[in-house]
């Protein structure tokens, strides 16, 4: 029968078809290279353009990281190092000046017999996230994640245990007053109150009770002040603070931009827009100035909680923004199949609205994450010595490394690449590991 | 006309009593300017089974959405079970909590499994014990027949699975009503058997419904009554036998020829 008679009578298929293989011309290396590489003139074009920029850059990069030199007291022995072993015209990079300085990038002026403290506090670090960043980790670790902040502080800047203490005795006491008011006297009384009595604990009890405590069992260790840090004790100090505090406060943000009461509403818009329209440098200026004009005369601000508070503020505003996309992006179906099951606004929130608007926004609050740890290097400008201005400024003045220009940025560079891009990878784990739609 | 009511309906259980479930007088509601409901009286009574429906933009969504609240009325009463709708949001919780709702897009939490799915109300809004709800969760998983999916998320079902879900999600609130939103409407025609089934067995052991739908069917198998309503109005209401055969308004009449007469 032909083909096309085949086509012209009715038909029943008896047997169904297996699936089979592709053509071999469909796969392999060769293939890869003609689909991506040569596909057309300017495809061959554009290839061998980007095969041209990338040896004009190695042939320039690659001498000068290939003639390193790790061992030499000053950049004039580096360079003579250089000169005796590749030829006078041969550069080459310096990183003995990173060998030397290393303590110094990493700890600022912080003393060096108490280097230890800072080195604790950020091993720990990692072990109050895991729970917080994994899933298979043990549950009742996260009342250490809980009680890490206060601890960590505590290392850096040292003092008197029973400072700490009390205030986590304050917040403790504020929360469990906050619980026994709110069923007989509703939240906002109840919320109140617990600001009040918090704010009242902070100004009157904290100080004098740790004092007294602190002359029955002595528990203090050697104070470290504010202008010893520097370098990426500063940054990640500063960095993990404020990511941590921006996320609630960006979260709350994002709600109270989305409320229907209007004086919220109102806040919230005014609060986002204030400070998104504002550089960052400004918002900085305020903390080390202006707002010491603003306090009472003796109430001393420490400069790196200001710039800490700042920071925050400064990312939630961010962050706020990009959670209303993932909000917005929700179906308003959700919202109505929760409020259909008796869920009150912030069951709602917590339990249907939030995980998932926080996982279509993951991105977006990595990229303000990155971006906030990356502009920790601009507290340089209130005198705080970040790694990269503050740090680089301190070794150039030295007379032995005087000149050397490009190796401190390509060092600090590398290692704030480091852990943006594993913020990065993180969040594309978090993505894979939360999709969960099958669509 | 559906092939999943041509079955024999048992309607020993099927009891109407005289207790009231819902009442509503003299209701108005407005969408800005628009007036979408208009002066509606509607009581209902435990045990019965309604049917709304009615051309589209006629109200009827909205009409059960007023009755646990997802929208607001601006005039005359709802009372649900002997609690008025006022701007009390602990009466609201209260109504919702006590009333099912099942939506025409299904409207499962998608982050969440089948199972987390019929048990998270339960659990944060009753404060039941987690093992009682996941046994709570089972049983009605294994009357709407799909107890082995409690496992999976809601994306790896098919849309009459979804919807048999939502109905068990709203089940394992104990709700003493059920509202339905055009359950089958969003469904392929394959799938619309299994979740009309669902809804028969449910109005067979006596639970009170109200059921926006175009399923003609459903409405003569199990509905005691069926509301037309046209332009924000109840235009008609009677039992399915003298609806469908002995329509009083041209309105209705002209509604009744366009739906069954293909």
């Amino acid at each position: 029968m032909s083909e096309i008679h085949a086509q012209t009578v009715p038909f029943v298929r008896e047997t169904m078809l297996p699936p089979s293989a592709p053509p071999r011309s469909e796969a392999g290396a060769v293939r890869w290279l003609r689909d991506n590489l040569f596909s057309g003139p300017m495809n061959i074009a554009l290839t061998v353009l980007g095969l041209m920029i990338l040896y004009v850059v190695f042939q320039a990069v690659l001498p000068w990281l290939l003639h390193s030199v790790w061992n030499a007291t000053s950049l004039g022995e580096c360079r003579e190092i250089v000169a005796r072993t590749w030829g006078p015209d041969a550069s080459g990079a310096c990183w003995a000046m990173i060998r030397e300085r290393w303590p110094q990038y990493l700890f600022g002026f912080y003393p060096a017999d108490l280097y230890w403290r800072p080195t604790l506090a950020f091993a720990l670090l990692f072990v109050a996230l895991a729970p917080v960043l994994f899933s298979g980790v043990p549950r009742p670790l996260l009342w250490f994640s809980a009680v890490y902040p206060m601890l960590a502080f505590w290392l850096l800047w040292g003092g008197s245990v029973w400072w700490w203490v009390m205030v986590i005795a304050g917040l403790a006491l504020t929360y469990a007053v906050f619980r026994l008011a709110v069923l007989r006297l509703g939240a906002i009384v109840a919320g109140t109150l617990a600001v009040v009595l918090l704010a009242a604990w902070s100004v009157y009890a904290v100080a004098p009770l740790s004092g007294r405590l602190d002359q029955v069992i002595p528990a203090a260790i050697t104070p470290v002040a504010s202008d010893r840090f520097g370098g990426f004790l500063l940054s990640i100090t500063i960095g993990v603070t404020a990511i941590g505090g921006s996320l609630p406060l960006g979260i709350l943000l994002a709600l109270g931009r989305r409320s229907d009461m209007p004086l919220v509403k109102s806040l919230a818009v005014g609060f986002i827009e204030v400070v998104r329209g504002v550089p960052l440098i400004t918002v900085l200026f305020t903390a080390s100035l202006l707002l010491q004009y603003f306090l009472p005369p003796r109430v001393q601000f420490d400069i790196i909680l200001r710039v800490i508070i700042m920071a925050t503020l400064f990312a939630a505003a961010y962050i706020a923004e990009v959670i209303r996309g993932g909000l917005a992006a929700l179906p308003r179906g959700q919202y109505e199949a929760a409020d259909s099951l008796g869920m009150d606004y912030w069951q709602a929130q917590r339990l249907i609205i939030m995980p998932q608007a926080l996982k279509i926004s993951i991105p977006g609050i990595v990229s303000s994450f990155i971006g906030l740890f990356k502009d920790t290097t601009l507290v340089a400008f209130v005198a705080l010595n970040d790694p990269l201005k503050g740090i680089t400024q301190i070794v150039r003045s030295d007379i032995n490394w005087k000149g050397i220009y490009w190796e401190p940025y390509v060092f600090v560079g590398a290692i704030f690449f480091l852990i943006c891009f594993g913020m990065s990878r993180y969040s594309m784990y978090l993505e894979r590991r939360l999709k969960r739609d099958h669509r | 006309m559906s092939e999943g009511t041509q079955r024999r309906i048992d309607r020993s259980q099927m009891r109407v009593s005289d207790e009231i479930a819902i009442q509503i007088t003299a209701m108005n509601k407005w969408y800005g300017n628009f007036h979408v409901l208009r002066d509606i009286d509607l009581t209902v009574h435990k045990g019965e089974r309604i049917v709304v429906c009615g051309p589209s933009g006629s109200g009827k969504s909205t009409l059960i959405r007023c009755i646990n609240r997802l929208e607001e009325h601006q005039q005359g009463r709802i009372v649900v079970d002997g609690t008025e709708l006022t701007s009390d949001l602990k009466n609201i919780d209260k109504v919702r909590s006590d009333v099912g709702m099942v939506f025409q897009h299904f409207n499962l939490f998608p982050h969440l499994t089948i199972l987390e799915n019929c048990t998270l109300a339960p659990i944060w809004v009753r404060k039941v014990p987690k093992k009682e709800a996941e046994d709570t969760a089972m049983h009605f998983l294994r009357k709407v027949r799909i107890p082995e999916q409690a496992h999976k998320y809601p994306g790896q079902l098919s849309g009459g699975q979804q919807q048999r879900v939502a109905i068990a999600r709203s089940l394992c609130m104990k709700p003493r009503i059920m509202l339905f939103d055009e359950p089958t409407s969003a469904l392929d025609p394959e799938m619309i058997k299994e979740v009309l089934d669902t809804m028969i067995e449910l109005a067979q052991e006596g639970m009170t419904m109200i059921c926006v739908t175009h399923e003609m069917g459903f409405a003569q198998a199990v509905a005691n009554r069926v509301v037309f309503m046209d332009q924000g109005q109840i235009v008609e209401q009677n039992s399915p036998q003298e609806f469908f055969n002995h329509p009083k308004s041209e309105r209705t009449k002209l509604f009744l020829s366009q739906i069954l007469g293909h």
